[in-house]
């Protein structure tokens, strides 16, 4: 068995090229919005706006310029599927499309995929879309086709900066922690790493390096599985299954005085 | 041309063990991405990153200090920068005294912009041809060195190659030097009187950046230079493209001279090019006035008559240079072959001359006269990339006929039914007589060829696939159209017509290869041989330049390619043996730089005087007590010891000193003053630009006084300061897109990233006009109009320029009217104006108004 797999994306050497945008969409040759011909977002140099079956990587760009520019600064992350150990999509598909892999990475099985969208929703960071080409739910495989045969995903590999970097997921847990150290060292007192340990959904296998609250990326601070309404929720069913037994109660016994009534004097009606 | 090269001194990345690096007129971030990666390196590392732009980009996303500026007040920053160092004695002292004309003393009828307001002496008015555009020129005589007099003694010859004696007529007496530098004449006091009004006070005053901001970059830039310690430059178009764009090159160079920072690791100015192979472009050239290595084109406006004439004109008797004769006539037997002997000057009276400018901007105005016939478009489409854009598709529609080859069918191949004047009935269709011919174009990987890259790196790539249906390589289409011209010719007994017939022009393939449907492909190792030379008789290889001959007896097209192809089967530009870990880190086997395989120029000048590194941090190249030798190939005579002294009345590098590390000057010195090579001016003074919204606050002279200005009806310009033109229009490139979008907006992937065309505001601008982001805004300059959508944006902002709030309006220019994604040429905003060396225009910095659509 392979060790877990991942990505480490330190957003501080991010130069916000998408070289990973384009290296990603040829080599799984995915479509563009409208065949290229997109509109302008207005959001800062972000045109394709999120993460969806068409997008398995996209650029964020954040914005920080107050009145006198002092400090500005523009953020840039390359963001992805994080490939979370424990998973909602995975949790969510009734067909079982979606597998983890020897490499612990999360992938959807195209030709099993039914499109129900189901995993759309159960997804807290809202990676998966679906691909009008296919009909089906899609996102980052972490190339687990190229994966196979012992090569780095596109992404990955175009990265000029080295901003995504690809490996076993202990030792890029190292890597990334020596770099906070070093930065923190340098009086970039604000990086840290998001999703590097179980806090967030058992670890994710996709983790960054930010500079800013997880919200300023898009990021939710403390994601939860769908699986996490089960006992909520199913306190609320169970409360509500009563309130259902009771109104259903109420209006049988309600119904059979009205049949008496009927029968009473307006049983012709009921004919 | 304060160094002896024009190309980077370094390679990107040696930019690793810089200390500093400086980026200024580059968006290297956006630009260069893949040569940005040394950069992330060097600040993973430690080093200090600096970006100087009007905007605030992606490149300075990255850096530890962000200076803006307004567009075009670059020489009076970098003015600002040599004037503390020289104030606050933080130059490299040793290394200016020895390395550097800081001691040389200029002829006393020199006359500096502190004299005479803002120009130099020597300014008279351009008599010329107008198409050359000049609105001035110099006469240079006073800007030369004080040099004693002749003393009729020259050195007894030793053995001679036949044009030595030409050469040794060329020499002069040496130059008076004072190397404590005190003379009032030493180039050393004339920069320190020239610079001292560039003081922090004023760099705010004409740039806009904030004086604390100002003395961080100059507090961080001299702190990181010295023996220990280097500070690299780099620089792209945002400092070419203007009316003075090689003044801020030399300024740049002269500063690095000053902290000590050329030909050492880590240090230089790093040019950074626009396409892949810009730097072969000019190396084996598509410019009109340089043949291949540098040399001048023979010229009808000089002596060059006759080959001794021409080479007695363009000849330095000292350097490197010394050896033309050997470049020229190794040049002419390889354009001639057999035909080329030395009773006809080896066919010097066939080769073209030129009569005047005739680089692009000359040519397409020319063009809009009716001047021209026919042109070529080839990997270039003036109708979005040309400035002025307008006059230039005009221009098109008076030619007889136009070839375009290229991927898909560009804007210029489609002026005559899909440009805007056609669209709004000012040009119509059937009046267009042009005939427009358009040829399908190969892609790089369907060809065998080499690019040479920003580094002065040769490297090969090798054919993928063949090309589908008819395209061809621009290589087979060069070459079979210059069979058929052979053909046509053939039989011509007209005199000027020789030259043609005598043409070398044989590259066909010994056999056709197997693994192609194109069987008639040319062989591109036949040409790779040819630039690199070979014995003319035996067709043996050359292995380095210094085989070179002026006797006809080698055949040479490029004499700074020599040594690519060293012998049968050894393609260097093809060699990918990577330095192993914790090698020299300099990749010697990896492709071949030209010259020689250096990488970083002038590295002589990384060991001390006496031959020992400045320091064991900065070790590169040294002297072992035999020879030089270190990491890289050294740029300099092998066995010349550092005491050794130059020869009185000796030729070539023989009159170097052992410490004269730049071996393509005269005098071996980095220049801080430049007597010869540039035309205005031997010192860089700031300039305003063709148009701005101020006065020059430095002098009473606005512009250069030699800029080029083609004038016409539809060339306006806006006068100083002209109140419906407020603002600082530049222009530039984002990352997504390529030039005018022919390697990008065809292409879906790219398109999307970036579909539409817009401007970038500050919010304070649009606060003024009501405009909200998205909206559509209309920018006017005296030329034209564009409409685009607004990116309101704080990486904007207005900048406090003498006293005034000033605008800067951002604009990138990739679009137009065909491909995936459309929208307006804003290259129809810029002017027809350019600097008198090469001729280059000013796209960065002119202005504009700007309103809702």
């Amino acid at each position: 068995m392979p060790e877990p797999m991942g990505f480490f994306t330190d957003t501080t050497v991010c130069i916000g090229c998408k070289a990973c945008e384009v290296a990603c969409k040829e080599w799984n040759q995915l479509p563009s919005t409208d065949g290229g011909a997109n509109t302008l977002s207005g959001h800062s140099y972000d045109n394709t706006r999120q993460l969806d079956g068409i997008h398995w990587r996209h650029v964020k760009f954040v914005e920080q310029f107050a009145a006198d520019r002092e400090g500005g600064r523009w953020l840039m992350m390359s963001d992805v599927c994080k490939h979370c150990v424990q998973a909602g999509c995975l949790e969510v598909c009734p067909t079982g499309a979606i597998i983890r892999t020897e490499f612990d990475t999360v992938v959807i099985q195209s030709n099993v995929c039914n499109g129900c969208r189901d995993c759309i929703a159960a997804c807290p960071f809202g990676v998966i879309g679906t691909n009008p080409v296919s009909g089906t739910a899609q996102k980052c495989t972490l190339c687990y086709d190229r994966m196979q045969v012992g090569l780095t995903p596109a992404c990955a590999k175009a990265c000029p900066t080295e901003s995504i970097k690809f490996g076993p997921i202990a030792s890029l847990r190292r890597t990334a922690r020596a770099r906070v150290e070093r930065l923190q060292g340098q009086g970039r007192t604000r990086a840290y790493l998001y999703g590097d340990d179980e806090t967030i959904l058992g670890g994710l296998n996709s983790f960054y390096l930010l500079e800013d609250r997880p919200e300023v990326y898009g990021l939710p601070a403390a994601p939860k599985l769908p699986s996490r309404n089960l006992v909520p929720g199913s306190l609320w069913s169970g409360l509500g299954a009563l309130l259902v037994g009771l109104v259903g109660l109420v209006s049988f016994r309600q119904r059979r005085m009205e049949e008496n009534g009927a029968t009473r004097g307006e049983g012709r009606r009921n004919v | 041309m304060r160094l002896g090269r024009g190309a980077a001194t370094t390679f990107p990345r040696n930019l690793t063990e810089a200390d500093c690096i400086v980026v200024e007129g580059s968006n290297m971030a956006e630009c260069h991405p893949v040569a940005f990666r040394w950069v992330m390196k060097a600040k993973l590392r430690g080093a200090k990153l600096i970006h100087v732009d009007p905007r605030f980009t992606r490149t300075s996303a990255m850096a530890d200090i962000h200076a803006p500026i307004r567009a075009g007040s670059d020489i009076a920053f970098l003015g600002g920068l040599i004037n503390y160092t020289i104030q606050h004695e933080k130059y490299f002292k040793e290394y200016v005294v020895n390395y550097t004309n800081a001691a040389t003393l200029v002829r006393e009828d020199f006359k500096d912009t502190e004299d005479l307001d803002g120009v130099f002496s020597g300014l008279k008015p351009y008599t010329g041809d107008p198409l050359n555009g000049f609105v001035g020129q110099y006469a240079t005589e006073s800007w030369q060195y004080e040099r004693a007099p002749a003393d009729g003694q020259p050195a007894a010859p030793g053995p001679e190659s036949p044009f030595d004696a030409l050469v040794r007529e060329n020499l002069k007496p040496p130059p008076l030097r004072d190397p404590t530098l005190a003379h009032p004449r030493t180039v050393f006091q004339i920069l320190k009187r020239h610079f001292s009004r560039y003081t922090p006070a004023m760099v705010e005053r004409v740039t806009g950046c904030p004086r604390a901001t100002f003395l961080k970059v100059a507090e961080a830039i001299t702190a990181n230079s010295g023996p220990d310690k280097t500070t690299a430059f780099c620089y792209a178009v945002g400092w070419t493209q203007h009316t003075y764009g090689p003044q801020m090159i030399s300024c740049c160079a002269l500063l690095q001279l000053l902290l000590g920072n050329i030909g050492r690791p880590g240090g230089g100015v790093m040019a950074l090019r626009g396409h892949a192979t810009i730097q072969g472009s000019t190396d084996v050239p598509t410019l009109y006035h340089s043949i291949h290595g540098y040399m001048n084109a023979p010229s009808v406006l000089r002596k060059h008559d006759t080959l001794a004439d021409y080479l007695r004109a363009e000849t330095l008797a000292t350097s490197y240079w010394a050896n033309q004769p050997k470049f020229m006539v190794s040049y002419l037997k390889s354009m001639y072959g057999a035909a080329a002997t030395r009773d006809n000057d080896y066919g010097y009276g066939w080769h073209p001359r030129i009569s005047g400018d005739h680089s692009h901007l000359p040519m397409m105005v020319a063009m809009a006269d009716g001047k021209v016939r026919g042109m070529f478009a080839m990997g270039q489409n003036p109708a979005v990339g040309g400035q002025n854009a307008r006059v230039q598709r005009r221009a098109l529609a008076k030619l007889e006929w136009l070839v375009v080859k290229d991927n898909f069918e560009t804007e210029t191949a489609a002026f005559w039914y899909n440009s805007p004047e056609v669209k709004s009935g000012e040009l119509k269709t059937a009046d267009i007589k042009t005939e427009v011919l358009f040829f399908p174009s190969a892609q790089v990987a369907e060809n065998d060829g080499s690019f040479t890259n920003t580094q002065r790196l040769i490297q090969w790539h090798h054919k993928a696939a063949d090309p589908p249906g008819d395209c061809r390589s621009d290589i087979w289409f060069t070459y079979h159209l210059g069979r058929r011209l052979k053909a046509l010719y053939a039989r011509s007994t007209l005199p000027r017509d020789a030259g043609f017939k005598a043409l070398l022009w044989d590259y066909d393939r010994d056999t056709p290869p197997a693994d192609s449907r194109i069987k008639d492909e040319p062989d591109t190792l036949k040409v790779l041989k040819e630039i690199n030379g070979y014995e003319t008789a035996t067709g043996a290889h050359l292995k380095s330049f210094a085989e070179l001959k002026d006797d006809g007896s080698t055949t040479c097209a490029s004499w700074i390619y020599c040594g690519v192809f060293p012998a049968p089967g050894q393609n260097r530009a093809a060699s990918h043996t990577p330095d192993p870990p914790g090698g020299p880190d300099t990749h010697l086997g990896w492709a071949y730089a030209w010259p020689a395989n250096r990488r970083v120029m002038y590295n002589r000048a990384s060991a001390r005087p006496d031959g020992a590194p400045w320091s064991e941090r900065k070790r590169y190249v040294w002297w072992d007590g035999q020879k030089w030798t270190g990491r890289d190939v050294p740029d300099f005579p092998t066995g010349k010891a550092p005491g050794t002294p130059g020869k009185p009345g000796g030729i070539g590098l023989d009159a170097h000193s052992g410490a004269d590390p730049f071996i393509m000057r005269p005098d071996g010195k980095g220049w801080l003053f430049s007597p010869a090579g540039l035309l205005d001016g031997p010192l860089p003074t700031h300039y305003e630009p063709a148009e701005s919204p101020v006065a020059n606050p430095l002098y009473k002279q606005q512009a250069s006084p030699v800029l080029k200005y083609w004038k016409r009806g539809d060339n306006e310009l806006a006068a100083v300061g002209d109140a419906r033109f407020p603002h600082v229009l530049t222009t530039y490139r984002l990352t997504e897109h390529h030039l005018t979008g022919v390697m990008s907006r065809w292409l879906p992937w790219l398109a999307e990233l970036q579909p539409e065309l817009f401007v970038e505001l500050s919010p304070e601008l649009a606060a003024e006009h009501g405009i909200r982001n998205l909206d559509w805004v209309t920018i006017r300059t005296p030329r034209g109009s564009a409409r685009a959508k607004a990116l309101v944006t704080g990486r904007m902002r207005p900048l406090t320029v003498n006293g005034k709030t000033i605008h800067q309006v951002g604009m990138p220019w990739h679009w137009g009217y065909q491909g995936v994604v459309t929208g307006d040429v804003v290259n129809d905003l810029s002017a027809l104006v350019a600097d008198p060396n090469v001729s280059i225009h000013e796209s960065k910095a002119f202005v504009c108004s700007v309103e809702k659509a």
